[in-house]
């Protein structure tokens, strides 16, 4: 090292410098405009071109919008209100048939049920999205399932009284079954009971227990008549409810090492993967009766449900095992190590991290299957779309058009903005890595 | 490489090696497809043993430790640990894996679970141990390897040296009998090697049954009775520290010593 240099690599430092205020222009909204809007010449352009851009769209926008035309009772009506033919909004149609759209024809009288059960939906979820939530609610959450169809189809309370039942006995025989048979065929064995318990026993037993307390509530008339949103809700609800667990289970699967349980899972997922959804709802409505002894009387919201759940269960089983396949092979072994078995493994250690990855893309599917949902209109069922094509049907809505469609959109907008704010917070809740 | 635990003195009262078999190993071959892993291992660890095993990589050292708990499965020989033989009987698996604790290279924490949940997790749900004793034990072990104070944190907050020594207090709340060690200094930083051996020699301290797959060699010359060298997946050399390193016998073992020592 040359002499010159000497005093540049001796350095001490004496006193430390005190932290200073930022400068105006990088802080604030002068500081914000300046960097994301304003950086350079081309951002200055293109976010001029786009306020233009902005303007232009709210100017044809806005003022067909806001026009009072909540009393009119029929296109003419509009037109003669607004005087011009098609520069204004109609929003009397929404006044006028929003319950069709909410509620379908389900009878007047009984749409404190629908009601009930969308504040009962929310009481059950909170456990379940909160955990600030008190836990003992998760009761509730359970009970739900079952509480849920019988407030929207009616009838007597022990068909779902019964069939929980059904998971009681399934619950019991594994729990008991397991020293005896070992997990692998306590489990099969415990799905068995429960299946013929719902197929052969559910109905007999139900009956005589109503025939000694009758209980219920007023039946149904047809399935048909639930429809609108209610329609979305019943077959979006379950299905999401079903579908994760259906799509753990098919994901596990497809790891599995016993060859039937993989090859199964695999045939099931790429099979309805490979199919469209409204194939899956044709079959629902037309081909399912062939199969069916003459004179069964299968639900057809029962059979719409089914399909959709089938469905999203084989893209949900996908994303998961997206998740399983992040993890890092350690977790397993780590599990391993300390005496987990392979549930408890599951359970405690890898499914968790699973599905905490998988959130983005769990949250995904479930707003693809709601949406989804609207397809039931093209067999026959009356949700919000196909309510709309009945409205614009009639004599007096005949050529209304955006008004209706607007505000489906915002329905639909609304309920799918939440769910993926909350995956949102969710993801943001379960970070704990730095 | 240096002697890192130099600065300490070891007390060996404790460390007495006894007559009871810990794990018996004959004839035991593994197989990855076609490739021949582990040839015809031969070893009889007793309790109380401190043995490090070491070797170039891929010479089946960490495979071997691995078969131990069967993470990996042997197609040939027998493994007998504790008294009973590892076959394909999860329950016999699952009972070996409890009474055996193993502490990996990448530390292998659980990052959706807290320090003090990592520790409690096995106890509560393997050995059914009530949630508050299990917490009760859990903090006595994260005392014993010193960082009580980190138990409310997760793994992601704490460096490395700190997560290796959490993974030690998880492994000992399970009160195992024998402790495997998969390289536990490897993927650590020099300033944080040093805390990790001192746990280790800690529980040397105790009696504890250890085998240790590592290259700290002066880890191995303080606090083995056996170092195990191996090669092409056999044991090649085995001996007392002092004989090993200063009169080793094969050639094998003579070009790894002066490569790994011989700075």
């Amino acid at each position: 090292m040359s002499d010159t240099h000497a005093q540049t690599v001796a350095y001490v430092r004496e006193t430390m410098l005190e932290p200073q205020a930022p400068p105006v222009t990088v802080v604030g909204p002068i500081g914000w405009a300046k960097t994301n809007l304003f950086s350079s010449r081309l951002n200055t352009v293109i976010t001029l071109i786009a306020l233009a851009f902005v303007y232009l769209v709210l100017s044809i926008l806005l003022p067909w919008a806001f026009h009072n035309t909540w009393s009119a009772t029929s296109l003419r009506d509009c037109r003669e209100m607004t005087g011009t033919d098609h520069g204004a909004a109609c929003w009397g149609v929404i006044r006028d048939r929003w319950q069709q759209i909410l509620f379908g024809n389900y009878p007047v009288d009984l749409r404190w049920r629908p009601i009930l059960d969308l504040v009962l939906l929310l009481v059950a979820l909170a456990p379940i999205l909160f955990s600030n939530v008190p836990r003992k609610l998760l009761w509730f959450s359970a009970a739900y399932p079952f509480i849920m169809p019988w407030l929207i189809w009616g009838g007597s309370v022990w068909v779902p009284v019964m069939a929980a039942v059904g998971f009681i006995l399934g619950y019991l025989f594994l729990k008991f079954g397991e020293k005896a048979l070992g997990s692998l065929f306590a489990m099969i064995g415990a799905v068995v009971v429960a299946i013929v318990w719902w197929l052969f026993f559910l109905g007999p037993v139900s009956d005589i227990f109503a025939s000694i307390l009758p209980i219920g509530l007023e039946k149904l008339g047809s399935s048909r008549d639930i429809g609108g949103l209610m329609l979305a809700f019943v077959i979006g609800v379950v299905a999401i409810g079903l579908s994760l667990p259906i799509g753990i289970v098919l994901a596990l699967g497809r790891q599995s090492d016993l060859l039937i349980v993989k090859t199964l899972c695999v045939g099931f997922i790429e099979f309805i993967r490979g199919v469209p959804l409204i194939t899956l709802l044709f079959v629902a409505s037309t081909l399912l009766n062939i199969f069916m002894p003459p004179g069964t009387n299968f639900d057809i919201v029962l059979r719409v449900i089914i399909m959709v759940t089938l469905f999203s269960s084989a893209y949900m089983a996908e994303v998961i095992r997206g998740g399983l396949a992040a993890l890092p092979k350690g977790q397993y072994e780590g599990g391993d190590s300390l005496g987990l078995n392979y549930w408890q493994a599951q359970r405690l250690i890898i499914m968790p991290q699973a599905l905490k990855i998988s959130i983005p893309g769990i949250v995904s599917t479930f707003i693809g299957l709601f949406k989804d949902t609207t397809l039931v209109s093209i067999i026959g069922l009356l949700d919000p779309i196909g309510w709309a094509t009945a409205i614009r049907a009639d004599t007096d809505w005949i050529g209304i058009l955006w008004e209706l469609y607007a505000f489906i959109a915002l329905l639909f907008f609304i309920i799918c903005f939440g769910m993926s704010r909350y995956s949102m917070y969710l993801e943001r809740k379960l970070k704990t890595s730095h | 490489m240096a002697d890192i635990a130099t600065d300490r003195t070891i007390d060996r009262s404790k460390m007495q090696v006894s007559d009871e078999v810990a794990i018996q190993i004959t004839g035991m071959n593994k197989w990855y497809g076609t490739f021949h892993v582990l040839k015809e291992i031969d070893l009889t660890v007793q309790r109380g043993e401190r043995i490090v095993i070491a070797g170039p990589s891929g010479s089946g050292k960490s495979t071997l430790i691995r078969c131990i708990n069967r993470l990996e499965e042997h197609q040939a020989g027998q493994i007998i640990v504790d008294g009973t033989e590892l076959t394909s009987d999860l329950k016999n698996i699952d009972k070996i894996r409890s009474e055996v604790g193993m502490c990996f290279q990448h530390f292998n924490l659980f990052p959706h679970l807290t320090i003090l949940e990592n520790c409690t997790l096995a106890p509560i749900w393997v050995r059914k141990t009530p949630k508050k004793e299990a917490e009760e034990t859990a903090m006595h072990f994260l005392e014993k390897v010193k960082i009580p104070e980190q138990a409310d944190k997760y793994p992601g907050q704490l460096s490395g040296g700190q997560q290796q020594r959490v993974a030690i207090a998880r492994s000992l709340c399970m009160k195992p009998r024998i402790m495997l060690f998969d390289e536990p200094t490897s993927a650590l930083d020099p300033e944080m090697i040093k805390e990790v051996l001192d746990t280790m020699i800690e529980l040397a301290e105790e009696g504890m049954t250890m085998l240790c797959v590592t290259h700290e060699m002066g880890f191995a010359r303080q606090v083995a009775n056996r170092v195990i060298f191996m090669d092409a997946g056999q044991i090649v050399e085995q001996n007392e520290p002092e004989e090993f390193f200063n009169n080793p016998k094969s050639e094998r073992t003579k070009l790894f010593l002066s490569q790994i020592l011989g700075h």
